[in-house]
């Protein structure tokens, strides 16, 4: 059977549960959280309903369709450049006022509309009910309560989706009152006349001029930009200007203004008739929380105290894992040992597979709890009072307190944290944001730390030391934020405005959803790249140049000599200031593919040592990483700190470089990052190290 | 009643919007987010380190920096 296809798009403001109810009715799963600005990018899914085949557009949150942030932009040009069948208008129905004043805006567009009034359970118990068959009434078209967690009311909001898209919808334009109107008419009248048919706006002709008219009189500047390039006519700017007179003169407001209250009160009539509850005071769970959360002089404290417990947490808890795994991961390699014969392919699996791809998914434990802290902070609404009790320090850097968002969900990966800074508006705020996001350490960077501090401190104080790098990283992005604001991006900083979302219990299925993704992409990049990173660096660590004739030949027991020796060799100069010898250089260098390489890397280097010693001394077990790089990667307490700050600083991971590329469109800012952050992880470990030589060894 | 800006009021005054001052974007980011006028506030609370600003709205809760806070008139019932 041939299914009809269908385009639907999910529109509504930020954070009102759009994604969860997308996820939910096609079955993907998008990232959810309770901030405003999780979803930056459209995501499109399918789902199939009676004899029809449903495609979701996913969009990122608005309050309305003049867009200020790239995210903004993207939901906007969906809905007035592409072809859609039916929008779904998801409205919070905790606040719900302001939702119909989008509404009342998609309204405008003649595109037929099914509101899905989602959140109705979170209504229910702050006693508030909404009549939705009223609702409908007064906007003619129709309202179907839904809860998007739970996929309670789907079912109706499907088929009420396909009868719009099959039945003639009823349009009706919002009424400005009579000043406006009549602005609105002539500026009409004048883009009929000029516009001909050459323009790819999707809206119906009808209400596209009307549209436009309306737009132009709230000085839309990208509408405004696009009509001049399509109207080079000035009578339609002259008509414009007249309307905006003649409205300030008779109302002593410009139109803008006229027209979003207009708009306003529009919604909130609809609101007052639907709505059975208006109490001015409600005391709710929220506000409790936030009593403490949020104190003036409890506040600050509180915020450090969590940044504290999520890495202390992430150390300690994944610590006993982290070795169950080493340890198995060594009685393998004990096991291959003892029942292969040595050679190529021994050394291969056991120090090129093993060693490295090992390495790495030893440490999956503490990746996992890591991203779990992230979730819940991200899920719970902590998010955005972070964001709002740390704006003025960030403001004071020359950030953001918006930016606070992207910065910690960095510490989980930067590529996402950067796809993220698409909620500043500003694109100064915005550039910095993402020249300094890289600073703060990811979790691919958190298994060297792991195991460098178990290798070198005690065990008490390995857990600060780790933590310590993490502040080193904040402290220094602060500081890069502020020297680049005052140097290559100077200019003033956005306004901050800002919604807080009510606390939520994070919903632990979809919390689990994402642990599991998280544990799968881990695994899959530890069998795909970095099992080919490790087979690669095996074979330039066991092979070498034979001088004489040219050839590349197997050379075991000797990774000095190897080829990858000679490249780390060539790299000492640049080093050694730092303390840092050969091997440091190779494993850097490899990091610069993926940074769980470098454990990979030093895995491998450290078990071809190691069987190579093995060999000798026959005592018939090997050890586990942590003791191997204590015994045989050269470095000491101090190094061993400085090498941890070099990979936390230096040049992020290819991948991170190309999202900047294609974040920002040009090659300059990424590689000015490629740059500044090689200097300046040069320069910091250099002061750190002959600081550090200076107190403790001299 | 007087006439204030937000930035005026305490925490747990209340008030009613007048007016928003200036022009352009902030202006209209104002008015969308729900600052219109006859929308009743309460500031909530400064930030630990004095601001921003916190004020509820009917069903929500809005932040704004002191600046933006100057822009927006209320009117507001003197309380003792
Ligand atoms: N109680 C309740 N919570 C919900 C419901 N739907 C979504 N949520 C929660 O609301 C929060 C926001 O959900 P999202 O789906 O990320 O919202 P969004 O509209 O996609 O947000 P943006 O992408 O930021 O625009 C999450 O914490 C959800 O768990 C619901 O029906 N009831
Ligand atoms: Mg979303």
């Amino acid at each position: 059977m041939q299914r009809r296809e269908l385009t639907i798009a999910l529109a509504g403001n930020p954070n009102c549960g759009k994604t969860t109810l997308f996820n939910k009715l096609t079955g993907s799963r998008y990232h959810v959280g309770n901030y405003p600005g999780v979803t930056v990018e459209q995501k499109i899914g399918e789902v199939e309903f009676q004899e029809y085949r449903l495609k979701l557009i996913d969009l990122p949150g608005i309050y309305g369709l003049t867009a200020y942030s790239p995210d903004e932009v993207v939901a906007r040009n969906v809905l007035l450049k592409e072809k859609i069948d039916v929008v779904i208008n998801v409205v919070d129905a905790t606040s719900l006022e302001r939702g119909l004043n989008l509404t009342v805006q998609l309204k405008e567009l003649g595109i037929p509309m099914v509101l899905a009034l989602n959140m109705v359970d979170a209504a229910r118990e702050i006693g508030l009910t909404v009549d939705c068959t009223k609702l409908s009434q007064c906007l003619h078209f129709p309202a179907v309560p839904v809860v998007g967690t739970k996929g309670d009311g789907f079912p109706g909001l499907l088929q009420a989706v396909i009868r719009a898209a099959e039945g003639n919808s009823e349009f009706n334009h919002i009424f400005y009152g009579a000043e406006i109107e009549k602005a609105i008419n002539t500026v009409t009248l004048m883009i009929s006349e000029n516009l001909d048919v050459q323009y790819d706006w999707r809206i119906k002709e009808s209400f596209l001029l009307r549209w436009l008219a309306v737009k132009l009189l709230e000085s839309d500047r990208a509408v405004k930009a696009e009509i001049n390039t399509l109207i080079q006519d000035g009578k339609l700017e002259e008509a414009v200007q007249k309307g905006f007179r003649e409205v300030f003169r008779l109302l002593g407001k410009d139109p803008e203004a006229v027209i979003i209250n207009q708009r306003y009160s529009a919604a909130r009539k609809i609101f007052k008739g639907v709505v059975s509850e208006n109490k001015w005071k409600r005391i709710t769970v929220t506000e409790k929380i936030d009593k403490i959360i949020l104190n003036k002089y409890f506040g600050l404290p509180i915020f450090f105290v969590i940044m504290w417990i999520l890495f202390r947490l992430i150390f300690s808890l994944g610590g006993p894992f982290t070795n169950a795994i080493e340890w198995g991961f060594s009685s393998l390699s004990t096991l291959l040992i003892t029942f292969l014969p040595e050679g190529l392919f021994r050394s291969i699996l056991v120090d090129g597979i093993i060693g490295g791809v090992g390495g790495v998914i030893t440490f999956l434990p503490n990746i996992l709890l890591l991203f779990l802290g992230i979730a819940l902070l991200e899920s719970t609404g902590y998010m955005a009072r972070a964001a709002f009790i740390m704006d003025r320090m960030m403001t004071k850097a020359g950030l953001h307190g918006k930016s606070f968002i992207p910065m910690l969900l960095g510490f989980g990966c930067s590529i996402p944290a950067l796809m993220a800074t698409r909620i500043l508006e500003n694109p100064r705020d915005r550039i910095v944001t993402m020249l300094v996001v890289p600073l703060m350490s990811c979790g691919a960077r958190l298994p060297v730390y792991t195991l460098l501090a178990a290798a070198f401190f005690e065990t008490d104080i390995a857990g600060s030391v780790v933590f310590s790098i993490y502040v080193a990283g904040m402290i220094l992005a602060v500081i890069m934020a502020k020297v680049l604001r005052s140097s290559v991006v100077k200019g003033p900083s956005e306004p901050f405005i800002m919604e807080l979302p009510p606390y939520r219990l994070p919903v632990m299925k979809s919390v689990l959803i994402q642990m599991i993704n998280r544990a799968k992409m881990y695994l899959k990049k530890a069998g795909t790249v970095i099992l080919l990173a490790s087979i690669i660096i095996w074979f330039f660590f066991s092979f070498s140049f034979s001088g004489n004739k040219g050839l590349i030949q197997y050379y075991p027991a000797a990774p000095e000599k190897s080829i990858a020796g000679d490249i780390g060799h060539a790299l000492e100069p640049v080093l050694t200031p730092l303390g840092l010898d050969w091997k440091s250089g190779v494993v850097l260098l490899s990091g610069l593919a993926a940074k769980e390489v470098v454990v990979s890397t030093m895995g491998t280097l450290y078990s071809i040592q190691d069987n190579t010693d093995l060999s000798s001394a026959q005592d018939g077990s090997t050890n586990g990483l942590t003791q191997r790089v204590r015994e045989q990667s050269g470095l000491t307490p101090l190094t061993s700190y400085v090498f941890m700050l070099f990979v936390l600083i230096y040049i992020p991971c290819i991948s991170t470089v190309a999202v900047f590329h294609q974040e920002t469109g040009t090659w300059r800012w990424p590689l000015f990052l490629v740059g500044y952050t090689f200097a300046l992880a040069w320069i910091v470990c250099f002061v750190v190290y002959r600081g550090g030589l200076f107190l403790f060894y001299s | 009643m007087s006439s204030l800006t937000l930035k005026q009021l305490s925490p747990g005054q209340k008030g009613i919007v007048i007016d928003v001052r200036g022009d352009g974007i902030l202006r209209r980011r104002l008015l969308e987010m729900g600052l219109v006028p006859g929308s009743r506030v309460q500031v909530e609370r400064y930030a630990p380190l004095g601001d921003p600003v916190e004020i509820r709205m009917q069903g929500y809760f809005l932040t704004l920096r002191k600046e933006e806070a100057g822009m927006v008139e209320v009117a507001c019932k003197e309380e003792n």
